[in-house]
């Protein structure tokens, strides 16, 4: 019998954050292998913090991504005051607790609006997606700008914010303006309730992904810029412990490390966070949640856009709360004075589980850098599901093939230029 | 630096956007020209600096009936520092040519054109770059084209101005080229 192979090729992957490429081998009808080719050049961050002071960590990590820096910021901050130790105090974490907020909200709005939802109603860009649906781009653009509102208020400006510093901020934003935007925010809580709404009429694939999921875990709250780490099998740890149990791996086809947990692939991000956590959104939330279609945990990775909506509802709750219950910090910054040791953070970026570990001398030079961003974490995962997509698939003639891909891989809102960087698909049909 | 007292503009509302990346040397010409012209002594024109998101654009232009957006610009062969004219009328369905990166500037006013966000009229000032690498401050052929292009974009924000920029009409030196419909390009020597 003659083997038949089949090729496909994306050569530069839409509406993800980055540059990368996908090959599929397809050989008699059965998928050999899908590997994400993460060609964007490494980008050596760790290697060059070292023998820079602690303060600067915050501001150079900002620099990886220009999606969710107030992630890296707020990360690097944690776990270099955890290696001084140092405490903020309640005032400072809550306003860095609000940086993050309008984070979760302009970069949940960019994705769900700009890259996610043409693929759910079949248009190839948001422009072409505006010509029908204005109301709806509109109301993303509405959500989008409120979180850069926070971003530019608190944080200085929308992208690599100046404000945050080692041990709080450089300034202490005042009430008077934090109250003008609540009232942004108002407007934005209907936003994103409309978005649950709308996003929940789409049509969803069946898929139930069979992986472990990883994710911040606070007692008290929906995690998003502190907590400790917990797993769908039961693992809960600190970020002192990651590296115990996360560990990164080279693989050929990808500039990006790879990640394992305890020896098997995980994911971050909107599934594992709902996943873990949903019992801790706030009511309105969870009833969106509900009304948008969602149980106490999903596993689809089709529905991730629903939870985006669900979490930006919280986001978006959660900052009026820190905004009525605010108080300057005074001083709006902890002196962070070196200490020799070593120090760990996890937060939960946009896109997923995000850890940051710094060894310091006593002069507060950095002798060592680990950061482990959530694509990378998510790649194997993204990977596996890919081949049973593909599997599931290989009736589709290639074009139709190449677009589920795609969409598949943007379901994880993958950001490339933060695990190495993203998309070019090539599938080999033998 | 501009000199003289406030503009008078003929249009009703008036914004100039400066885009571009100041990290990135000359990417940074449309920030760096704000930074030198006197906000005070523009009144009552909108001045907004776009480093990163062109989504911004979006709002900044919405409503306005002229918008002057300065903007770096590669082009092969290089002339450094010369100076590009782009102009698009939002009364047709004018698109510019796409930009090469993310979303870019002909994205934002596809964009905008959907969403009924346009400027009714909208210049590109698009100068030249030699150097695109890391780091700060422009080089000086693009430095040295801050003259020339605060006087160009007082021209575009109003034909009555008590400013005095410094040089000549820049209109006398504009060499044509080939438009399409509902928008038009030309290159501004000097």
């Amino acid at each position: 019998m003659t083997r038949q192979t089949r090729q496909l090729r994306v050569n530069s992957l839409a509406r993800v954050e980055g540059e990368g490429a996908l090959r599929v081998v397809i050989e008699d009808g059965a998928v050999q292998s899908a590997e994400l080719h993460i060609y964007e050049p490494p980008r050596f961050f760790e290697a060059f913090l070292r023998g820079r002071q602690h303060t600067e960590p915050p501001d150079i990590t900002s620099r990886i991504c220009g999606i969710c820096p107030v992630a890296y910021v707020t990360t690097a901050c944690q776990a270099i005051e955890a290696a001084c130790q140092v405490e903020i105090t309640e005032d400072i974490a809550e306003l860095r607790r609000l940086l993050y907020c309008g984070e979760w909200i302009s970069s949940h709005a960019l994705h769900m609006y700009f890259l996610h939802i043409p693929d759910f109603l079949g248009y190839p860009d948001v422009i072409e997606l505006a010509g029908d649906h204005r109301a709806a781009v509109e109301r993303g653009l509405r959500l989008k700008q409120a979180g850069n509102a926070i971003l530019e208020l608190v944080g200085g400006r929308a992208i690599h914010p100046v404000n945050p510093c080692l041990g709080g901020f450089h300034r202490a934003t005042t009430s008077a303006s934090l109250a003008e935007l609540s009232r942004q925010l108002q407007q934005a809580l209907d936003d994103a309730l409309a978005t649950v709404e709308f996003v929940a009429t789409f049509d969803f694939p069946d898929r139930e992904l069979d992986a472990i999921l990883l994710a911040v875990h606070h007692a008290d709250r929906y995690a998003i810029d502190s907590g400790e780490v917990r797993s769908s099998d039961g693992h809960n740890f600190s970020a002192s412990e990651f590296a115990n149990h996360s560990t990164e791996f080279q693989v050929p086809h990808s500039t990006a490390l790879h990640a394992a947990l305890d020896g098997r692939s995980y994911l971050t991000g909107p599934l594992a966070r709902y996943t873990l956590n949903s019992g801790q959104l706030s009511p309105l939330a969870r009833e969106a949640a509900t009304a948008g279609g969602l149980g106490p945990t999903c596993r689809n990775p089709f529905r991730s856009i629903v939870i985006r909506a669900v979490e930006t509802v919280y986001a978006i709750e959660e900052a009026l709360r820190l905004i009525a219950e605010y108080r300057p910090p005074d001083p709006p910054a902890i002196p962070v004075a070196p200490r020799s040791g070593s120090g760990c953070g996890v937060t939960e970026a946009p896109r997923g589980l995000l850890y940051h570990r710094y060894q310091l001398d006593s002069d507060g030079m950095i002798r060592t850098a680990a950061i482990v961003p959530p694509t990378s974490q998510n790649l194997a995962v993204i990977e596996r599901d890919l081949r049973d997509v593909v599997a599931a698939n290989t009736s589709m003639d290639d074009a139709a093939l190449t677009a589920l891909c795609e969409r598949t891989i943007r379901n994880y809102d993958p950001c490339i230029s933060c695990s190495a960087h993203f998309l070019d698909l090539t599938v080999v049909r033998r | 630096m501009t000199t003289g007292n406030s503009i008078r503009t003929r249009h009703r509302r008036v914004v100039l956007i400066g885009l571009g990346n100041p990290s990135r040397r000359d990417d940074g010409i449309g920030p760096s020209l704000l930074t030198a012209l006197d906000s005070e002594l523009l009144r009552p024109v909108t001045l907004v600096t776009a480093t990163r998101d062109p989504t911004v654009l979006l709002e900044a232009w919405a409503n306005a009936d002229l918008a002057v957006v300065v903007d770096a610009a590669v082009c092969r062969p290089p002339t450094p520092g010369r100076i590009h004219r782009y102009t698009t009328c939002f009364t047709s369905d004018a698109r510019v040519v796409g930009n090469s990166h993310g979303f870019g500037i002909s994205d934002a006013i596809r964009l905008a054109t959907a969403l009924n966000r346009a400027p009714r009229l909208l210049v590109v000032l698009a100068v030249e770059a030699a150097d695109l690498s890391v780091g700060h401050g422009l080089s000086p052929p693009v430095a040295a084209a801050i003259p020339a292009l605060t006087a160009a974009v007082l021209r575009e924000i109003g034909a009555s101005t008590r400013v005095s920029p410094r040089g000549q009409d820049p209109r006398s030196d504009w060499t044509e080229c080939p438009g399409r419909t509902g928008s038009d390009r030309r290159i501004l020597e000097y």
